[in-house]
């Protein structure tokens, strides 16, 4: 066996990689990047408000109770008891659970909302909920009279729709693109030159295929942005509760395991010196 | 200082004299002569001792809040990551060392095929290493159903009814292993009996004797050359050195703390190793409605559950089900016999000839091939990779008698070579 | 094999050194597992404190079905005038008149060992062998006691106590019944399990 057929060999296995990853894709609609900052305890806080004015009451949070909420985001048991805890005989050490009852939801929903506490670690990230709930728009054949652009005939009623504004699919002018992926524009008058593009088309080309209807919204896009980042943000933080306690003891782990390599590395040598 | 060794010396007398504890010590520690010439892949051996320590403690730990009903299971593991105190480290330290388990032990046995330290007369500890490999596949696997999550369940079907891929007896054998006519609570209390109990027991049982049979015959060395030809006027090996404290203190305790940094970077900051580690789909309960997207089995399998799917048309009247079962099968079993098909009169891969180098080149990344694609949903072209892989995968095994025959060896040194 | 000179006194240094590092690294990979036997949030959330509602108490009665707290039975006995008046004329008979031992939080630590005279409240278990003793008000002569001037007799052995919770001499239970942390939140609210003011 000499060169020719370990080029040969070679040159199959560089490319046996790359083609077992090319076959195959799916594509759905892009997510949006979604940072998540759980230290970002305002942020936090916020999120929770929300969750449980307009989510708590079909999804619960079952495994998150509301002492370590208190506690993780800096609000007093008090005020969360108050505020975040509308059944009179709840206590704070309770789990975050929905009052609807299965038969209920079964019936009106036709299925369980899911449990939300883990959400976003099922769906792999944050990225998913944070699109989701900015992209739901007007349908009048569906039963709750919205659809969504991610989950395609969704069975839930948009909650914040009378904060975001009801969303319609509409149609833009969008400015065309040359053969070298520049916008076309008029010679003369320097204006780009646009064409009607609609629902999938302008997706593709990276703009939005809704538009919010004049007024149907108690607030603006940035600032319902801000409220889904929130709400996004507290979701990821019940996701894994510990993580800000790990990631904090982490580093002391970690300088503690190199400070202690040092030592066991000098103690090795000793003997590696002593036998070699 | 001399009362405190007189009062030891005492002490260890009378101890000896009921028990050899100095004895054992000596022969094992203290005056068992290993090679001189030990180099990285020599580490991975104590390192999966390490981790089989860790996932004893943790598990034992994590048992004493873990619910094993279908009910309970998934609500107490969220009972754990959030209401016992420290009860989020024990966990992620028992998934990450899963993983690190079988990182580990995989670099073992690459050590293995490299070196041909499974050639006579450590056939033995090779056929014991192999048994610990399916005993930890094994565990894994019974493992992996406990959690009771969305994939913990599809993974248990898919896997049981592969026993019902085996012709006549097949149906009845996976109902047998279920007790159920589906993967249900009675099936993970009896998969949490196995991996809490049995298996743990059967993995101790067996280290203990693989570590017994290399210390009867000694340890092998990267240019496979016999220290125990070469001894000095004491009847000590001239190129051995005392594992303890040359190996122990020289080489494991800085191994073990680095081992122990990287392991903790794992578990500290990506402990579901972005869905390769914890699963997705696993972050809800089981639910035998809803199948999650892709059924993949947790990255240490992902070759040989390629190597099932690759299996795509039906022989002799069985269907490829089968064959694909005996493919995997054949796929983790075959080792075993390695000391029999290496025909070479060379251990190390570094006297070996080019025939050997390239087949392992080629076994090695075939196998990496497999693994990416079983994490993949399956298509007509990597279908087609994955049959080409699999048949390297069992060329290197099945061709080795002809290859290590008739190929040119290079001349083996006399005495180990510091390389 | 060549002969290296072993430089001891950096040897031991560095053995002594990894050592003492070790052994902190030791302590330290303990922690998780002897942290995690400490009750957990789910225990501390059943063992939190309780709300007691007592407008509804009258004299000389106990308050029932008995309230739980921490799985313990918590008994809240409206004392009468008479039943107060009582409370002091057997003293000698008792084995720790002035609540000497710490069975009590300091503001039960009084002639009536609570916070306001005509509410007495209660740990019910026996502190023998945790039998729950019976309420026993009436002024009778019983088997058990032939002036028996009213309080709490423990069937399981024979324990007597007043009704302010302390104990006979003579019988097997050691000290009196423990006065659990309580306070007022109101005047129909009790809350047992923690101390006025406290975290």
């Amino acid at each position: 066996m000499r060169s020719h057929a370990m080029r040969m060999l070679l040159a199959i296995f560089l490319i046996l990689p790359s083609l077992s990853y090319a076959a195959g894709g799916e594509a759905s609609y892009p997510l949006d990047a979604m940072e998540p900052d759980v230290s970002d305890q305002e942020s936090l806080q916020r999120g929770a408000q929300t969750f449980v004015n307009y989510c708590l009451g079909c999804h619960g949070m079952s495994y998150q109770r509301y002492v370590r909420t208190a506690d993780d985001l800096g609000i007093p048991h008090e005020l969360m008891m108050e505020e975040m805890v509308f059944d009179p005989a709840g206590r704070i050490g309770d789990h975050m659970s929905s009052s609807m009852s299965v038969q209920n939801a079964k019936q009106w929903f036709g299925s369980v909302p899911p449990d939300l506490t883990m959400y976003t670690m099922l769906k792999g990230g944050p990225e998913y909920f944070y699109t989701y709930m900015r992209v739901f728009y007007e349908d009048t054949k569906r039963p709750f009279g919205v659809n969504n652009l991610l989950f395609e005939n969704v069975g839930m009623p948009h909650p914040l729709v009378a904060v975001q504004g009801l969303a319609r699919k509409v149609c833009k002018q969008i400015p065309k693109l040359a053969a070298n992926g520049g916008e076309m524009r008029d010679p003369l008058s320097g204006e780009p030159i646009t064409e009607e593009l609609c629902g999938d088309e302008l997706v593709d080309r990276g703009y939005s295929p809704l538009e919010i209807v004049e007024g149907s919204g108690t607030l603006s896009v940035d600032e319902y942005d801000q409220l889904i980042y929130d709400l996004t943000n507290f979701l990821y933080y019940t996701s894994d509760p510990s993580r800000l306690e790990r990631e904090r003891i982490g580093i002391y782990v970690l300088l503690f395991l190199a400070f202690f390599f040092v030592f066991t590395y000098m103690l090795g040598r000793e003997y590696t010196k002593e036998f070699h | 200082m001399s009362a405190i060794q007189d009062s030891f010396k005492n002490v260890m007398d009378w101890v000896d004299a009921r028990l050899p504890v100095t004895e054992t010590y000596e022969k094992h520690l203290s005056k068992y002569y290993a090679p001189k010439n030990f180099n990285f892949w020599y580490f991975f051996g104590v390192l999966a001792v390490v981790v089989l320590v860790n996932q004893l403690l943790t598990g034992i730990w994590l048992t004493m809040s873990y619910v094993p009903s279908a009910e309970g299971a998934f609500a107490s593991v969220e009972y754990i990551m959030r209401d016992v105190e420290y009860g989020w480290m024990l966990r992620y330290m028992h998934s990450t060392g899963a993983s690190a388990f079988f990182l580990v032990v995989y670099l073992h046995m690459f050590r293995g095929l490299a070196y041909g330290s499974y050639q006579k007369p450590r056939e033995l500890i090779w056929i014991l290493g192999m048994l610990i490999y399916v005993a930890l596949m094994a565990e894994g696997f019974f493992g992996y159903l406990l959690p009771w999550g969305n994939m913990s369940f599809w993974a248990g079907q898919v896997i049981v009814s592969l026993a019902g891929a085996i012709p006549v007896v097949g149906a009845d054998l996976a109902t047998w292993v279920r007790g159920d006519f589906n993967i249900s609570g009675i099936t993970l209390n009896r998969f949490f009996a196995l991996h809490v109990v049995l298996i743990p027991l059967v993995l101790i049982v067996l280290v203990f004797l693989h570590i017994l049979a290399l210390h009867e015959v000694g340890s092998n060395n990267p240019d496979g050359v016999d220290i125990k030809k070469d001894l000095d006027e004491d009847g000590k090996p001239v190129d051995g050195i005392p594992f303890h404290p040359a190996y122990t203190i020289g080489h494991d305790l800085p191994a073990i703390v680095g081992f122990l940094f990287l392991f903790c970077i794992v578990m500290f900051y990506y402990p579901d190793g972005g869905g390769y580690l914890i699963e997705h789909p696993n972050y809800e309960p089981a639910n035998p409605l809803k199948t999650p997207d892709l059924i993949a089995p947790v990255w240490y399998y992902t070759p040989f559950y390629s190597m099932l799917r690759a299996a795509t048309f039906p022989l002799f009247g069985l269907d490829a089900k089968f064959w694909g079962l005996v493919v995997m099968a054949g796929a983790i079993a075959l080792p075993a016999v390695l000391p029999w098909l290496d025909k070479s009169p060379v251990k190390s891969i570094r006297y070996k000839g080019m025939g050997s180098k390239i087949f392992l080149f080629v076994f090695i990344v075939s196998f990496f091939i497999l693994g990416y694609l079983g994490v993949q949903h399956p298509t007509p072209v990597r279908t087609l990779i994955a049959q080409i892989c699999t048949a390297i995968y069992f060329g290197y095994f099945l061709l080795m008698p002809w290859y290590t025959s008739v190929e040119k060896t290079k001349p083996v040194p006399d005495r180990v070579t510091m390389r | 094999m060549s002969e290296k000179s072993v430089n001891t006194g950096r040897r031991n240094f560095l053995i002594g050194a990894t050592s003492v590092v070790g052994a902190a690294g030791v302590v330290g990979v303990a922690v998780p597992f002897v942290g995690s036997w400490n009750p957990s949030a789910k225990a501390l959330a059943a063992g939190a404190p309780v709300k007691i509602d007592i407008s509804r108490l009258t004299e000389g009665e106990i308050l029932g079905p008995i309230p739980a707290w921490r799985d313990m039975p918590i008994f809240v006995v409206k004392r009468s005038e008479d039943m107060l008046g009582r409370l002091n004329s057997k003293n000698e008979r008792l084995a720790d008149p002035d609540s000497e031992r710490p069975q009590q939080p300091e503001y039960a630590k009084n002639d009536t060992r609570s916070i306001r005279p005509d509410l007495l409240v209660l740990v019910g278990l026996c502190t023998h062998l945790s039998c729950s003793p019976k309420y026993r008000p009436a002024i009778q002569p019983e088997d058990y006691d032939e002036e028996w001037i009213g309080g709490f007799f423990c069937p399981c052995h024979g324990s007597k106590f007043d009704l302010a919770g302390r104990v006979y001499s003579g019988v097997p239970a050691p000290s009196n019944l423990e006065v659990p942390p309580y306070f007022y939140e109101s005047d129909s609210i009790i809350v047992i399990g923690k101390d006025e003011g406290a975290a």
